[in-house]
């Protein structure tokens, strides 16, 4: 579905689907939500850090919800914190993505034993891509973002924003619209 | 750094008024003080020149449901004599309850409300003593040592579907050949909650 | 992320939410500011988004199985949980650590400090609005990350240290990599310390701001730099030596009110630079003079430390680390307790941010250095 780029004799044209238009310019404007909860959050750091900078695939860091895509769930979720990221995650607008970065996202990880951790961010967000790791180096975060590109790529995006295309990736605690702030 | 404790321990000692219990095993001995005399040891500990105990380092508790009781620890340290004291004391395990030493040392406020959060220690005198670590609707103070994790939290299962429970539960300490003959006793009471008192009883 | 909660219309006082998701990087904390206009009255911290209940945990493992979840109490200084935690271990059992491996926790855990000073620093200019120091110091961290992944395999959760010892011995060819970055780096903290630290813009926010004197400082339990710079001459390393501390020559700094009074923000910024600068000479000390020997005391697999309890403690990135261990001699502990630097330092936000304007309390949390897993364990 990706359009081809043509070369005119007035310039550049591109012959596709608009759908594949759209997913283009989606794709590679991916902004993520500046948040991290434990350990892996410095390794999200060090990844839109100098060495593997995310900067190239358009990725930038927002600090709102309201304008960001992206959640990547880092480090260990506890059970006073998941309310509030799923606070987060209805603030963000549609369409909308879930990275889980490191096994305690994944599965709760280390802590199973613990009486205070979620075990797994699955558990009350729908997950889109899940990264192995504890914590994930920065190049495996960013094979991460380029599944979640590569997903979009794919993605009826005309079908989802009119609300006839079905995620296979159910919603596990579903909430009527966004929630009023207090 | 025993005998150096030890007279330390002598000085508060002599200070209060009463015999303290001092103990000596591997590693940091320690003084058990009295529960009734707690904030007053405290405080003549950070006033009386020859100890001045300006540094609370930490405080927490200790639940010992074998003797029925949390105990409640503070390190203590001065910064100008360089010498460290540790004191223990003893609660009742069913209605622990003691007095704030918030007004000695400003760090003991949150020092407290952990214990507070933790293990269920009321202490009295406290400005603030509310939940800190864990949600304000929790139920239960996990780190006493029967403490017993529900099957979920606010619509979010605890254990992962599809996965064994962890046996997080009771973690008493009892001697296994002993148990089977008061089990059948202690049968008819059913319940989870007394059994840190029937292994008091057993012991004594 | 900011919002209105709820202001009461007879007092001009306006209650502001901030956190637990907020654009600083300190982890998930959160503040209730009671606000006068742009003056707060007082900002309340709430803690405990990020308690993964570690003690408890402790609880259920064996003594060289807890090893791995020291990591977890604070990721940017794990040297020194590790340490700390196995001091505590061999302080019980009585054992004798070889000197080779006490040199090389002691050179472990500077390079430590100095990792996660660099993060420190790059976090408060990053609160204050200036984002390319942060960047500059990621980069200088990233070749420290290097060094410790061709140590022991992992760049944030090193897991280095044993009861009784250290996991690896370093090749020379480390050392000589070592030392090639020690040579780079010397510089860049005089460049660091003339692009960022005297900049008009950072001594105008620090300077002056958020004072917090010495009685209050030892009465709240702040430790270590915070401590420090409060005028308050103590370190663990020099005053209560552990390890192989007693053989280095170092200077502990001290604030000294340079652009202001002491305790203010700017001495608590200026002394973790100092002490980076302290941490490379005590590298190149440990680089000069590493002992030929073992790397590991012998200690059963299964440790029984006997009957008993211990308070042992080092100096981390953030001051005094201690950790409380109560055996009761089976193989697994009987309760363990952190006392972290974080805990102590966020309980006096409370208590000074009474006056502060608003914009000064990114500051003040900045160059406390409070960091969310350490408080929360
Ligand atoms: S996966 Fe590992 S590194 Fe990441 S938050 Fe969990 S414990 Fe920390």
């Amino acid at each position: 579905m990706t359009p081809t780029i043509e070369r005119g004799p007035e310039g550049g044209f591109a012959v596709g689907p608009i759908d594949g238009l759209l997913n283009l310019a989606r794709k590679h404007s991916l902004w993520y939500l500046l948040f991290g909860t434990a350990c892996c959050a410095i390794e999200l750091m060090q990844t839109g850090g100098p060495r593997t900078d995310t900067d190239r695939f358009g990725m930038v860091f927002r600090s709102t919800p309201r304008q960001a895509d992206v959640l990547v769930l880092a480090g260990t979720i506890s059970y006073k914190m998941a309310s509030r990221i799923r606070l987060l995650y209805d603030q963000m607008a549609e369409p909308k993505y879930v990275i889980a970065m490191g096994s305690c996202a994944n599965t709760g990880g280390l802590f199973q034993e613990s009486y205070a951790v979620v075990k797994g961010g699955d558990l009350f967000l729908p997950v889109d891509v899940y990264i192995p790791g504890c914590p994930p180096r920065p190049e495996s975060l960013c094979e991460g973002l380029m599944l979640i590109q590569q997903k979009i790529e794919r993605e009826p995006w005309l079908k989802k924003a009119w609300g006839k295309y079905k995620s296979d990736k159910p919603d596990p605690m579903p909430t009527e619209g966004c929630e009023p702030l207090r | 750094m025993t005998t150096a404790s030890k007279e330390i321990c002598k000085k508060l000692a002599d200070k209060l008024g009463v015999v303290l219990d001092f103990r000596e095993e591997a590693g940091d001995p320690w003084a058990l003080i009295p529960a009734e005399r707690w904030k007053q040891a405290c405080l003549t500990a950070r006033d009386e020149p020859e100890l001045s105990f300006n540094f609370l380092r930490s405080l927490c508790g200790v639940d010992r449901p074998d003797d029925g009781v949390i105990e409640v620890v503070a390190h203590l340290f001065s910064y100008q004599h360089r010498h460290a004291l540790v004191i223990h004391t003893n609660t009742d395990r069913s209605a622990s309850r003691l007095e704030s030493v918030s007004s000695v040392w400003p760090a003991a406020i949150w020092h407290e409300r952990e214990t507070f959060d933790l293990f269920g220690v009321d202490f009295t005198g406290n400005p603030d003593l509310r939940r800190i670590l864990l949600p304000e609707d929790w139920v239960g103070h996990p780190l006493l040592k029967d403490y017993e994790e529900p099957d979920s939290y606010r619509g979010i299962p605890t254990t992962r579907p599809g996965y064994e429970k962890k046996k997080f539960g009771p973690q008493l300490k009892k001697p296994a050949p002993k148990k089977p003959a008061p089990k059948v006793e202690k049968k008819p009471e059913g319940g989870e909650a007394p059994k840190g008192t029937a292994g008091s009883a057993e012991q004594k | 992320m900011t919002e209105v909660l709820q202001s009461t219309p007879d007092r001009e006082e306006l209650i502001l939410n901030m956190g637990p998701h907020h654009p600083s990087t300190h982890g998930v904390l959160r503040f209730i500011v009671h606000t006068d206009g742009e003056i707060m009255r007082k900002a309340v911290p709430d803690v405990g988004y990020l308690h993964r209940g570690l003690e408890k945990i402790a609880e259920l493992q064996t003594y060289p199985g807890y090893m791995p979840f020291t990591d977890r109490i604070n990721y940017l200084e794990v040297m020194f949980t590790n340490m700390a935690y196995a001091t505590a271990v061999e302080k019980l059992l009585g054992t004798e650590v070889p000197p080779r491996a006490e040199v090389l926790r002691v050179l472990v855990c500077e390079l430590n400090r100095i990792a996660s000073h660099q993060i420190t620093l790059g976090c408060i200019t990053m609160d204050l609005g200036a984002f390319t120091p942060f960047v500059h110091l990621l980069r200088e961290r990233e070749r420290i990350n290097d060094l410790m992944e061709a140590l022991c395999g992992n760049r944030l959760t090193f897991n280095y240290m044993r009861i009784g010892g250290v996991s690896q011995d370093v090749p020379d060819e480390w050392l000589k990599q070592l030392e090639a970055f020690l040579d780079h780096f010397e510089p860049v903290i005089d460049e660091f310390d003339s692009l960022i630290s005297y900049n008009e813009i950072l001594i105008k926010r620090m300077g002056e701001v958020a004072v917090i004197c010495a009685e209050d400082a030892v009465g709240f339990g702040l430790v270590g730099p915070n401590l420090r710079a409060s005028g308050v001459d103590w370190d663990v390393r020099r005053d209560l030596p552990y390890g192989a501390y007693p053989q280095m020559d170092f200077q502990v700094p001290v604030g000294m009110g340079e652009k202001g009074t002491v305790g203010d923000c700017f001495d608590r910024f200026i002394i973790r630079v100092e002490e980076m600068r302290q941490s490379c000479k005590i590298l190149r000390q440990c680089l000069a003079n590493l002992p030929e020997g073992d790397i590991k005391a012998k200690v059963p697999k299964m440790p029984r430390p006997p009957k008993g309890e211990v308070y042992s403690c080092v100096e981390g990135a953030r001051g005094e680390l201690g950790v409380y261990l109560i055996s009761d001699g089976t193989p697994k502990p009987y309760r363990l307790k952190w006392r972290t630097g974080s805990f102590a330092g966020l309980s006096i936000i409370e208590h000074i941010s009474r006056g502060l304007m608003i914009a000064d309390l990114v500051a003040v949390i900045a160059t406390l250095d409070v960091i969310a897993p350490e408080m929360d364990r």
